[in-house]
Order: structure tokens, then C-alpha cells, then sequence
């Protein structure tokens, strides 16, 4: 990673802590929990060392032992531990409702913010990795913040209490403990991003085997006839051999971690009982001091290792933090709030005057496009697949906006007016039958929520939806799954039962294709007709029927509009349009 | 988990025993620490009693203390060994055993693979894997050391003191509830966190896929709302779960506080000599050490069994596949045939393994050498069961199916697949160059078999259009190129193999009217010898086939020529009119 990237990175963490003011108060006493725990974790050893100094005391002197002494020490070691445990645990309960709520707000703030997005940041972008940063960097950042900030906090404290717990045993040992914290930080780092790295690449791996395995998987009929296993098993035995590899060093280096912070302590553990044991030797008093200062010595090792781990996940968190973060930063739709959101009364004449678009202000592709329909029209988009027909609705529908000239709706321009207005004029019927996990009735309020049962009852009749509605287990309260059995044409009627409901003055249709069998194909024409009766209403055609009819047709090629007029005007012009619609014939005119 | 063990061979089972032996190397070595501080300490403490000068107790510490930093390094030494042969071990076994499972896969028919879904297939094969692989990692680690540290350090114990012993005892007992208690309390919850989190995520897949919905039926609040609802659930959970765990180390910091306290105190009641039992002070020091060892060994295996159920459930879906057994076998015959390009269906009928209702029923046809034939009908009137049937995708219930006059089922898999190309509905494409995806069954076809293939297949148009053209890069599932692409190059691939008999498999359905009849007109002339089998939707695609049969709800109900079927049967004029207009039929 080039150094300007990790900066940007660190600051999306430091961003990420922004995350946490809220939380202020309630982290401020998680502070103050967290150094009660340390104190008392640290004075547990020390109440021990008094202990066995009263007992060394009583050997030496072979007195009695002072019992009353012992059991008043012991007891405050109870009450220390004790406190230490409230403060500890008081402390993970703050953290935990912290970072969940903290957690949460990203989240929101996710879901939220994908809405105010304009679609053509989402129309550029592949759907699996904005999906991807919505999910999966949202989720490692929640369990990051999880994981990391209560450890973090505690083994930060644990390391300066025992460390000044030490000091002021003796300043001597405390010395070496100490000079074993930078050494121990500097290997444990370098082991640790080592088997980061391999860790990354076994991941790395374990895509590259999760989309060979796919690929294969869904493809085992081709493979066999086409004799291809032998290339199939030779790129998965490639991969296998990979994940091999990586995978060891990634559980070697990830576990020499442990031996390694194990050893370090043990190494100044015996340092400090060699220099410990030579200074009692002299003066013998000091075993309680130094029976301490041995086991403070012990409790560096745990924090040391665990500030590792964490600056490596955090590393690893901060890169998700940045995908998020820019996604958070994006620019957002114009705000419209303020804009009219009331037409007078729409009866469906919409007018295009000079438009001019392109996705790219650089590639315009509709160069200079007028058209003037009247209420109650079908207009009919043709052209063949990737010809643009989709810009249409786009602009229609304001996903887009032109970039020269304007779309009028009763002659009031649609970007001087609220975009949620001139969508709400429009019911959709697009190709791709989106229902969401609910129930049917659900689905179907969906776009206007206030609809009665009755009005319900009534589209799904002339929607042809209400007979196989009727034989779902549960009726308009079958709950929808993507397991669900619905078949697409019943999925395409439901939409179309969903546009019917939301009752708008004009329609944008996208007709049926091939995965529907002739039957239901004709239920959705006859819905659609329903549909559309007495509406003004955008048909991307793909029937002959359909087109011949419509009072209008839009013909696109390359994404322009290149010719417009009713089905005989187009025919006359034998134009692109007429060469079309003539090889829809299987022995009609094309052969010459 | 025991079964897959046996991956491992005969190569793991030394590195094991090594394992073993590194070990107990290593739980000797950390409970020899203990021992010697605790010897320092005796050295101090009996100082004055000593007749020996100050210099020679410094140099018994001194020693002492170099013994005890050997033993810190040989530990060191062994622990990082173990942890090489753990990872060695968990990784032979884990990519012998997904190597198992993928031969496995590859070589199920479709009779096997409906049992399982796609994605569970790749699960299986990936994450079911790493989750084996942590658990086996840690075993080998941990679940000879842990307990080998246990005992001994309890034998320890034991020896030096009873009394205290007991005390430790109750700790270990105390600790072991509460593992067991949130172990019951925080795993279930666990589950149910992952599962709020997949809601989550499709709510927000939902949203996302759906945009221009949500957006044109202005529903963004909606969906907002929705998304809060679940939000907030999850959180709720998480907070428990947290809650739960959080409690763990503080615990269990206090337990072994509260032993160590304990041990002193009644240590000092026993180095009194109150009970009879004494101890030296030295004795109690490394007690205290020791129990600590043995705490942290019940622990560490505590722990292990808390992770290990997750990973059981993986090993079993992995086995699961490991014990399928095939059901559709190769034959014997990879001899010539006698016939050539002949299709022939005797009486068959079909039902899926486990229904009860034929899918398929008494049908026979015959196709021979160079004849185009046509299946049409309903969704589900079984025309793409019935194309299955010729390359043994399935196995006939009943009746026969040859291929060259050769009943399919004693074919060499080789043989029969080596007489057809199949191209499906869907575009199944692979990642890798264009070239690479059309030659797929042909690597040694030259470039003029691949030129005249793309020709045919109307393909050669649109790659001049791609960067790198034939060279371009097709990506995972052909997602960048457009379903009527995938389609023709799909067929240019089965072109390239030159079969004797061609399988379309509605394999025409996302080409524009226009493509579709250049294409089969090219066909038709360039491939005249082979025999073609059509499952086609669209009337248009099959006007002009030799033989057409109509088959509705798995039966024959129309055999013939377009012009016949026309006039005698009811099913094929349904479809006909639905698609085309009474005059544009007759004009066709």
C-alpha cells in the first residue's frame, strides 16, 4: 500500500471515531470503569506480596503468625478483585452498548444515504460492490469497533498501571520489564503483519475458489459434453495449491504470534527473577517485593499481544472505513424540497422540446429529440437490444436529467418541479419483476399505501392476479421469499396488479420476454391492456402486435432517436424501422 | 471430523506423532518455569540458614535462573513446532479433502446435483473449508497440549498439597459452569445475529437491486422505515450477545484473583503448620503458578469444544457429498457405431427420482442423418427434460434412447459426448479469453475453424467491437457480454466441435428476430450433414424444421410439419396465434 493511501486510510478511522461522539458522556465513564478495574487488578498482586511478606516475617522471627493481619489482607485481595471484576465488566457493558449503537447509525446512515444517490452513481458502478460496502465494510467496521475499542482501552491502562505499580516496587525490575515492551511491540508487529499478509492473499484465494467453483458448479453439464474437466480441474488444483500455501503461513505466522509474546514474557519473567534473586540475596526482606514485581511482570505479556492483534484489524478496518466513507461522501441529489410538488390536473401530454442527453456530457447520444403526445396515447419504444430504449424511461421518469432542452408534463418543465412529483404520475412496469419480502398485500400497497381492500380486490381481478392469489396458502398474506414459488409471469402479473393500484394518470410498460410460457403470456397482455385503458402510456414493445397499433413509435438505434411517426408512416419510409419489422417474418424480406 | 482425519495419510500420521511428542516437550518445559522461581525463591529465603558466602547463592540464582531461561526458550521452540505441524497437518487434510469434494461435484449428474443448490455446492467447497480449517488448526494445537499441561501441572499440585489442591479443584468447577452457562446462553443468540444481519443485508440488497421501483413508486421512506425496524432488532441482539461475552475475561480474572488470594491465605495457615500439612513458602509460590496452569488448561479445552460445533456442522456438509453415490454410470462401449447423426426415443418415459409424475411420457421419435427437429410447448411440457435425456443428464425411467443407433446408456461417457453439441438457455460461459470460451472443446481447433465458426454464429460482427477482440477477456459468468452475445457464442463453440448431432436448447431465445433467422439460415446451410434437435418458445424459430412434435404436460399431442400441424392440432395453433397474427402467418 503506497503511503498517501494509508493516510487516507488512517483518516477514515479517525472519521470513524467521529462516529463515537454521541457516545461522549457514556465513554468518558467507560474510562473512568476501566481505570478502577486496572487499579484493583493491579492491587490484587500487591495485597499477595503483603501476604508473604507477613508470613516471611513470621518464619524468619519464628513467631506466631500475625493471623488477624493475613485475613484482613486476604479480605481486602477479595474486595480488590472484586471491584476490579464491577469496574471490568461495567466497562464492557458500556462499550458493547456503544459500539452497537454506533454501529447502528452507520448502518443507517448507509441505508439512508443510498436513497439520496443519484442512480447514475449506481448505473456505473457494478450492484455486488456497492452491495458490498453496504454489507460487508459496514459489518467488519461493527465488529471491529466491537472487538477492539474495550481491549484496546484496558490493555493501554494495564500496561501504564503496571508499569507504575512496578516503578514504585522497584525501579530496577520495573526497568527491564519495561525495555521488553518495545522489543516485544516491534517482533510481535512484524510477525503479525506478516501473517496479515498471508491472510489477505488466502482470502485473495478463497475468491478466486469461490467463482471457480461457481463457474464449474453451474456449468457441469457443458463441462461434460464439451470434455473441458480437464481444464477445470487443472485451474482448480492451481487454486487448491494456492490456498494450500497461503493458508499455512497464514495459520503458521498467526500462530507463532502466541509462542513468540509467551517467550518474550518468559525471557524478562527470568531476567527479572536472576536480578530479583540477586538483590534478595542481599537483602533478603525484599522476596514479597520481588514474588511481585514477577507476577506484574507477567501481566505485561497479555496486553502486549492483544495491542498488536488490534492495530493489525484496525488496519484491516480502516480500509473498509474508507469505502465507506467515500460512499458516504458522495454527492447526493439536489435537494427539492422547496420546488412545487402539485401539478394542476395531469391528463397526459407530455412534450419533449430539443433534448439533448448522453450518460457522458462528453457522448451525448440523444442529439436533438422533440416529441408532443396527447392524453390517452400509446407510444411505443422499438429498437433492437441495447439500442437505449431504457434512456427513455430514465428521462421520463427523471433517473436522469437531460442535459440540453427540457421534458414538460402539462407544459410545466419536470426539472423545475419536485422529482418525486413527476414520478408519482407514473406507474412502471418494468421487465425485471422487483417484489421485496413481505406480503403480497404488502407488495402491493407498495406504492400507495392508503389503498383499500376493495380497490386491491379489484386490480388483482383485472390483473388476472386474484385466481393463483387466492390458492396461495395464506391468501394476500402469503409471505414472499426469494424461495417462494412463484413463477415469473405470476411475479409480472403482480407488478402490474402494483402499478394498477398505485393509479396513476401515465404508464411506462416493458413487455414480457420469452421466460413466460404462451398462456400467462397472454393473461400479462390482457392485464397490460387493462392497464393501460384510457391512459397515456410509454410501451417498450417488443411484439408486432403493440407496435402496429400505438398512435406513435419511437424507433432508437446506438441510443439515438432516429425516426419517429405511426406504424404506415414508418412502413412508407422503408426505412430502419420497416427492415425491422419485416425480418420479424421467418421467410419475410431480409434474405436479399 | 474423525473421518476427514483420515486425509491426512500416511505423511501426516509421522508429522502427527511428532506433533505429540513436540508437545509434551512443551507442556514439560512450561510447567518447569514454576518450579525453578520457585526454587529462587527457596534459595533467598532459606539465605540466612545457609553457611555458604553471598557469592555462591548469587551464582546458584544466577544458574538457576539460566536453567529457567533455557526452558523458556526449548518451550518457545516446541510451541512454534507444534503450531508448524498443526498448520502443516490442518492444510494437507483440508486440500485433500476439498480436492475429494470438487472430483466429487464435477463428476455428479443433474439426479445429484437438484438434491443440493448451487450455492450450498460452493459453500461447501469454500467456507465449510475454512471453518475446518480454524478448528482443526487449534485442535492440533491445543487439545494434546491443553490437557498434557493439565494433568501434569495436577500432579504437581497434588504432590506439593492437598488442601490447596481442593481449592483449585472448586475454582476449575466454578469456571467450568459458567463457560458452560454462556456457552448456553450466548450461542444460540450468536446464530440468531447472523441471521438478523443476512435480514439486513436483504433489506439493503432489496433496496438496492430495486432502486428505479422504490424510486419511481417514491417508497424511499418506506423502505427507510423497514430498514430501521431490523436495524434496531439487530442491535438489540448485539448488545445481549455482547453483554454475554464481555463477561468471559473479567470472570474470569476474578476467579484466578480469588484463587491466588485463597491460596496465600490459607497457605500461610499451612505453613504454620495449623493443619498438620505444611508447606514451605517456596512450595506455595508455584503452587499458585501451577494453578494458574491448570486453570488455563481447562480453559483452553472449554473453549475448544464451544468453537467445535460449527465446525461438526461443516464437516458433516462436507461429508454429506463425500457419500453420494452416483447414480447415472458409465458404460462399457467406445467402439464405431453403425449408424451416424441418428436420434432415436423408444417408448420413453421419465419421472424424477423421488415424484410420483411422469414428466415424460411414451415418446418416440426418430431423426436421422442431416434432419432439423423441433420440440415446442407450455413451460413445463417438458421439452428440455426430454433433450436432457440424450446426453444422460438424466436416465430414462423407462423405454430407450440411442444415439447412433447405440443405447446411450453403454456409451463411454467420451464416446456419446464426443457425437454432440449442446448449447443451453442459459449463456454458460467462463471467465477467460473469447477465443478460450469457443475452443473450449477443441483446444487444437485451428483459426479458420474458429473464424468460420464466429461467422456462422453471427458473432464475427460484434467482437470486432470488443477490445482485444477474439482475445477479449470474458468475465466471471460472461457478465460482460450481453445475453444474445453469450448466446452466440455458445453456439459458435458447439460449431467449432463440429458434432454429429446439434442439442439447442431454446438456445436462440435472447437473439432479436433478425439475428435469430440469419443465423439459422447460415446454419442451415453451413451444417448440413449434422442433425439438430430445437427446443425453441418462439413459433418463428421452427417454421421450417422437418419434424416438429408438440408436446403439452409431457405427452406427444402433435407430430409433423408446420403446414400439417396447422390444420390438425389445436395446442400448436394456440401458440401460433399467440404470437404471430392470422395474416403475418400467411404471409410466413
Amino acid at each position: 500500500m503506497p503511503k498517501k493511501d494509508k493516510a487516507k486510510n488512517m483518516n477514515s478511522l479517525f472519521h470513524l471515531f467521529g462516529y463515537l461522539k454521541p457516545y461522549r458522556i457514556r465513554l468518558i465513564i467507560g474510562v473512568l470503569l476501566a481505570i478502577v478495574g486496572m487499579l484493583f487488578t493491579i492491587f490484587g498482586p500487591y495485597l499477595a506480596k503483603l501476604i508473604i511478606e507477613e508470613i516471611t516475617l513470621s518464619v524468619e522471627s519464628s513467631e506466631m503468625m500475625n493471623f488477624a493481619r493475613i485475613a484482613y489482607l486476604g479480605g481486602l485481595g477479595v474486595g480488590a478483585y472484586l471491584l476490579a471484576f464491577v469496574g471490568n465488566y461495567g466497562l464492557a457493558i458500556i462499550m458493547s452498548a456503544v459500539t452497537a449503537d454506533a454501529s447502528k447509525a452507520l448502518r443507517k446512515d448507509m441505508s439512508t444515504k443510498m436513497n439520496r444517490l443519484p442512480l447514475s452513481y449506481f448505473d456505473s458502478r457494478q450492484i455486488g460492490d456497492v452491495l458490498s460496502i453496504i454489507t460487508n465494510d459496514v459489518d467488519t467496521i461493527g465488529q471491529t469497533l466491537n472487538q477492539s475499542l474495550t481491549t484496546l482501552m484496558t490493555s493501554i491502562l494495564t500496561l501504564l498501571g503496571v508499569a507504575i505499580m512496578m516503578l514504585c516496587l522497584d525501579y530496577r525490575l520495573a526497568l527491564i520489564a519495561i525495555a521488553f515492551v518495545p522489543l516485544s511491540l516491534f517482533v510481535l508487529l512484524r510477525i503479525v503483519k506478516k501473517s496479515q499478509s498471508h491472510f489477505v492473499k488466502q482470502q485473495l484465494d478463497l475468491g478466486d475458489m469461490n467463482a471457480h467453483a461457481e463457474e464449474v458448479y453451474s456449468a457441469v453439464n457443458v463441462i461434460k459434453v464439451y470434455g473441458a474437466d480437464k481444464h477445470a480441474k487443472e485451474r482448480f488444483i492451481e487454486i487448491n495449491t494456492n490456498l494450500y500455501n497461503d493458508g499455512f503461513k497464514s495459520l503458521f505466522y498467526s500462530g507463532s504470534s502466541f509462542p513468540i509474546t509467551t517467550l518474550m514474557g518468559n525471557l524478562s519473567f527470568a531476567i527479572i527473577c536472576i536480578v530479583g534473586g540477586l538483590i534478595a540475596v542481599k537483602n533478603w526482606q525484599m522476596i514479597g517485593t520481588i514474588v511481585a514485581c514477577v507476577t506484574y511482570s507477567k501481566q505485561f505479556t497479555m496486553p502486549l499481544s492483544q495491542i498488536a492483534t488490534i492495530s493489525t484489524n484496525l488496519q484491516s478496518a480502516s480500509a473498509a472505513a474508507k469505502r465507506v466513507f467515500d460512499f458516504l461522501s458522495e454527492k447526493e441529489q439536489k435537494d427539492e424540497s422547496m420546488l412545487t410538488d402539485k401539478f394542476d390536473e395531469v391528463s397526459g401530454n407530455v412534450t419533449f422540446s430539443h433534448v439533448k442527453f448522453g450518460y457522458n456530457p462528453d457522448k451525448i447520444i440523444i442529439h436533438d429529440f422533440n416529441l408532443e403526445t396527447k392524453a390517452g396515447m400509446k407510444v411505443a419504444i422499438v429498437g433492437p437490444t441495447g439500442a437505449g430504449k431504457t434512456t427513455m424511461v430514465n428521462l421520463l421518469m427523471r433517473f436522469y436529467d437531460v442535459n440540453e432542452g427540457y421534458i414538460a408534463i402539462e407544459g410545466k418543465k419536470t426539472n423545475e418541479v419536485n422529482r418525486s412529483l413527476v414520478r408519482s404520475n407514473f406507474a412502471m412496469v418494468l421487465q425485471d419483476t422487483w417484489l421485496f419480502e413481505g406480503t403480497i398485500l404488502e407488495n402491493l400497497k407498495f406504492g400507495r399505501q392508503d389503498a383499500t381492500l376493495k380497490e386491491i380486490e379489484e386490480a388483482c381481478r383485472l390483473t388476472h392476479c386474484d385466481t393463483f392469489i387466492e390458492q396461495l396458502p395464506g391468501g394476500y398474506n402469503f409471505m414472499l421469499s426469494e424461495e417462494s414459488a412463484l413463477s415469473a409471469g405470476q411475479k409480472q402479473l403482480l407488478t402490474i396488479a402494483r402499478a394498477m393500484i398505485q393509479g396513476a394518470p401515465m404508464l411506462i410498460l416493458d413487455e414480457a420476454t420469452s421466460s413466460v410460457d404462451t398462456r400467462t403470456e397472454l393473461l400479462i397482455q390482457e392485464a397490460m391492456d387493462n392497464l393501460a385503458k384510457g391512459h397515456t402510456s410509454f410501451v417498450i414493445a417488443h411484439r408486432l402486435s403493440t407496435i402496429k397499433n400505438s398512435d406513435l413509435i419511437i424507433v432508437m438505434k446506438d441510443g439515438d432517436v432516429i425516426e419517429t411517426g405511426n406504424h404506415d408512416e414508418l412502413m412508407m419510409k422503408k426505412g430502419f424501422y420497416a427492415d425491422l419489422y419485416n425480418s420479424q417474418f421467418a421467410n419475410g424480406g431480409v434474405s436479399e | 471430523m474423525l473421518r476427514l482425519m483420515t486425509k491426512m495419510g500416511k505423511k501426516g500420521a509421522s508429522l502427527f506423532a511428532l506433533l505429540i511428542f513436540l508437545a509434551i516437550v512443551q507442556a514439560f518445559s512450561d510447567l518447569m518455569l514454576p518450579d525453578l522461581m520457585g526454587r529462587i525463591i527457596s534459595i533467598i529465603q532459606n539465605a540466612p540458614t545457609y553457611e555458604s558466602s553471598i557469592g555462591e547463592l548469587a551464582t546458584d540464582v544466577v544458574y538457576t535462573g539460566l536453567i529457567m531461561l533455557a526452558f523458556a526458550i526449548l518451550s518457545a521452540a516446541a510451541s512454534i513446532g507444534v503450531g508448524y505441524i498443526a498448520s502443516k497437518l490442518t492444510m494437507i487434510i483440508v486440500s485433500r479433502a476439498r480436492k475429494d469434494v470438487f472430483d466429487k461435484i464435477t463428476s455428479f449428474s443433474m439426479v445429484e446435483l437438484n438434491k443440493f443448490e448451487t450455492s450450498s455446492l460452493i459453500t461447501r467447497t469454500t467456507n465449510d473449508f475454512t471453518q475446518i480449517q480454524t478448528s482443526f488448526n487449534q485442535s492440533f494445537k491445543f487439545l494434546i497440549y491443553a490437557p498434557i499441561l493439565a494433568i501434569c501441572a495436577i500432579i504437581m499440585i497434588i504432590r506439593r498439597n492437598y488442601t490447596l489442591t481442593l481449592v483449585t479443584a472448586v475454582a476449575i468447577i466454578i469456571l467450568l459452569i459458567f463457560i458452560l452457562l454462556i456457552f448456553f446462553i450466548a450461542v444460540p443468540k450468536f446464530n440468531s445475529i447472523q441471521q438478523k444481519t443476512d435480514r439486513v443485508n436483504t433489506v439493503s440488497r432489496e433496496n438496492l437491486t430495486g432502486l428505479r421501483v422504490v424510486r419511481a413508486l417514491n417508497a424511499e421512506r418506506l423502505e427507510e422505515n423497514k430498514f430501521e425496524g431490523i436495524n434496531t432488532d439487530l442491535t438489540r441482539t448485539q448488545r445481549f450477545v455482547n453483554r454475554a461475552t464481555g463477561l468471559i475475561m473479567p470472570f474470569m480474572n476474578l476467579i484466578m484473583g480469588f484463587l491466588s488470594v485463597i491460596i496465600c491465605w490459607i497457605g500461610s495457615y499451612l505453613i504454620d503448620g495449623q493443619f498438620g500439612d505444611s508447606l514451605e513458602l517456596s512450595e506455595m509460590t508455584a503452587f499458585t503458578q501451577y494453578a494458574t496452569q491448570v486453570l488455563v488448561g481447562f480453559l483452553v479445552v472449554a473453549i475448544l469444544f464451544v468453537i467445535m460445533p460449527r465446525a461438526i456442522v461443516s464437516a458433516r456438509r462436507i461429508n454429506e457429498i463425500l457419500k453420494t453415490n452416483n447414480t447415472i454410470l458409465e458404460g462399457e462401449d467406445d467402439s464405431k457405431t453403425d449408424e451416424i447423426g441418428t436420434v432415436e426415443f423408444k417408448d420413453v418415459t421419465f419421472i424424477y427420482p423421488g415424484s410420483d409424475k411422469p414428466v415424460l411420457e411414451n415418446i418416440s421419435f426418430r431423426a436421422n442423418k442431416g434432419e432439423t427437429i423441433a420440440f415446442i410447448g407450455a413451460t413445463g411440457s417438458g421439452k428440455t427434460t426430454l433433450i436432457n435425456l440424450i446426453p444422460r443428464f438424466y436416465d430414462v425411467s423407462s423405454g430407450e434412447v440411442l444415439v447412433d443407433g447405440r443405447n446411450v446408456k453403454n456409451y463411454k461417457f467420451k464416446t456419446l459426448f464426443d457425437k454432440l453439441g449442446y448449447v443451453p438457455q442459459k449463456g454458460i460461459l467462463f471467465s477467460g479469453s473469447l477465443k478460450f470460451n469457443v475452443c473450449i472443446g477443441s483446444p487444437n481447433a485451428d483459426d479458420e475453424t474458429f473464424k468460420r465458426a464466429m461467422n456462422i454464429a453471427q458473432a464475427e460482427e460484434f467482437i470486432h467491437k470488443l477490445p482485444g477482440e477474439e482475445n477479449y477477456h470474458i468475465s466471471q459468468g460472461g457478465k460482460n457480454v450481453s445475453g444474445g452475445q453469450r448466446q452466440r457464442l455458445q453456439i459458435a463453440r458447439a460449431i467449432v466441435k463440429n458434432p454429429e448431432i446439434y442439442i439447442f436448447d431454446d438456445s436462440f431465445s435472447a437473439l432479436d428476430y433478425k439475428t435469430d433467422k440469419v443465423l439459422r439460415g447460415e446454419l442451415k446451410k453451413q451444417i448440413k450433414g449434422a442433425t439438430s434437435i430445437i427446443v425453441a418458445q418462439r413459433i418463428g424459430t421452427i417454421l421450417d424444421a422437418d419434424q416438429i412434435i408438440v408436446l403439452d404436460n409431457g405427452k406427444m399431442v402433435g407430430h409433423g410439419k408446420h403446414d400439417e400441424l396447422m390444420k390438425t392440432c389445436k395446442v400448436y395453433q394456440d401458440i401460433a396465434y399467440s404470437q404471430l397474427s392470422k395474416e403475418e402467418l400467411a404471409h410466413a
